[in-house]
């Protein structure tokens, strides 16, 4: 045959294409339930990650059982939503939709000490992808008590600081709430203070668009929790 | 002789990045930090090799006018199946990387030698040329991450190494290091001193 006619080179498209397909397809799904499960693993690895205790991907799902003991999905009036599993609601889904329609997880952790904490998701766009991340508060439902961020594609050394300890921890101690209303942490280039009066943590360097990626995340995120964290004071 | 040739020329009389000047791009990307320069090199290593194996293999039924495609589907192939591995066996790792495993596919490194080499020669010989230039690359991109990261953030591996004391004399981290332009400068320094060493390299 012919190695460079047309029907040969057709052919040779095509039986290429068939090959490569469904040699891809069947890595694809055999590698489903491996990868899936490493995907919870770390999401419960992020969640014990904004309450301070460390994880490894061989005990996270242990210690999620311990230290989560209830997790529940409120609407933004803070009523119960029921049926719903809160690890399960796509946060990157939610954040979309009119404050009214959302479903809010909420994730309860008991400290050693017997602390509870609330726990809940946040989710964002950085310069180059998504970022996300969760904000852990006291049970006055205003003191931060821990943050964790993490992003997909941010520049190393520039807009991917935030996944680091350093800017994390900034935001441990501050509030939600200034004089009864909330107004969530800011984030700020040095010498820069937020209008509205909130409180608010130094920016990363170099990295300005992940850091106000980070300030509307917490923003559209956290508000309409609104009612939900009032709702802890009593 | 010629085999020894094949896999160690890249290394430093024909490396790809440094004299070829090719694979710039990622050169500049994943150096700011050493870690994800080496997880770098070594997938890149194992995407040269393979491809410049599989294609050595397929070079004599390839049809000439869809050559580059049917490289590229390979490579693309390759690729995937690299990020669904480390996605199912190293989570960790292939969440650092991220978006750069993808990028391995525009590396010029690979195309070039599956146009340049594995077209033309046996599977042996092209398995060693892929490693040969694989490391080639990831050798000036460990360079490149050494140095940028020692200088920029004063860690490596993410472990500080100046000491705290240095700080408190008043040093201070180069910010400028972490930026994309210094790795062309760092790349043009090791260019600089790997001729100065190569006098045959040099233009008149």
């Amino acid at each position: 045959m012919n190695k460079q006619g047309n029907t040969y080179t057709i052919l040779y498209a095509s039986v290429m294409v068939i090959i490569v397909a469904a040699l891809l397809a069947i890595i694809s799904v055999s590698l489903k339930p491996l990868q899936q499960a490493n995907i919870e693993i770390d999401k419960k690895k992020q969640i014990l990650n904004s309450v301070n205790i460390a994880s490894t991907s061989k005990d996270a799902v242990e210690m999620y059982a311990k230290y989560i003991t209830d997790s529940y999905v409120v609407d933004v009036n803070a009523e119960k939503v029921e049926g719903l599993d809160a690890f399960n609601v796509e946060v990157a889904a939610e954040v979309k939709k009119a404050e009214a329609e959302r479903k809010l997880p909420v994730f309860v952790a008991q400290l050693d000490n017997g602390d509870k904490k609330y726990i809940l998701p946040i989710y964002g766009a950085g310069l180059w992808g998504p970022i996300w991340g969760y904000i852990s508060v006291d049970a006055d439902g205003n003191t931060i008590y821990g943050a964790y961020f993490a992003h997909q594609g941010e520049t190393p050394g520039l807009g991917a600081e935030i996944e680091k300890v350093v800017f994390q921890s900034q935001f441990v101690g501050k509030h939600l709430f200034v004089d009864g209303e909330m107004k969530p942490v800011a984030v700020m280039k040095v010498g820069q203070k937020p209008l509205n009066g909130a409180e608010y943590v130094d920016a990363v360097s170099g990295g300005t668009i992940t850091s106000k990626g980070v300030q509307d995340m917490i923003e559209n995120s956290l508000l309409p929790y609104n009612a939900f964290l009032k709702s802890l004071v009593k | 002789m010629k085999n020894k040739e094949i896999l160690l020329g890249p290394l430093s009389k024909n490396n790809p990045v440094i004299v070829q000047v090719l694979g710039i791009c990622s050169a500049l990307a994943v150096t700011s930090k050493l870690e994800p320069s080496f997880v770098m090199a070594i997938s890149v290593i194992a995407v040269v090799a393979l491809a410049n194996v599989i294609i050595s293999l397929l070079r004599n039924t390839i049809p000439n006018s869809i050559r580059i495609i049917v490289q590229l589907v390979v490579v693309a192939a390759l690729v995937i199946i690299v990020d669904q591995v480390l996605k199912a066996f190293a989570y960790d790792v292939s969440k650092q990387l991220s978006v750069f495993v993808g990028l391995i596919i525009t590396n010029c490194i690979v195309m070039g030698r599956l146009e340049a080499f594995a077209l033309s020669h046996g599977p042996w010989e092209s398995f060693l040329d892929g490693v040969g230039n694989g490391v080639g690359y990831g050798l000036i991109l460990i360079i490149v991450g050494f140095f940028r990261e020692l200088l920029g953030s004063g860690t490596l591996f993410g472990f500080q190494v100046i000491p705290q004391i240095f700080y408190d004399w008043g040093y201070q981290n180069n910010g400028l290091m972490i930026l994309p332009p210094m790795a062309l400068i760092v790349v043009a320094c090791i260019i600089w001193v790997h001729r100065s060493y190569n006098k045959d390299l040099q233009e008149k």
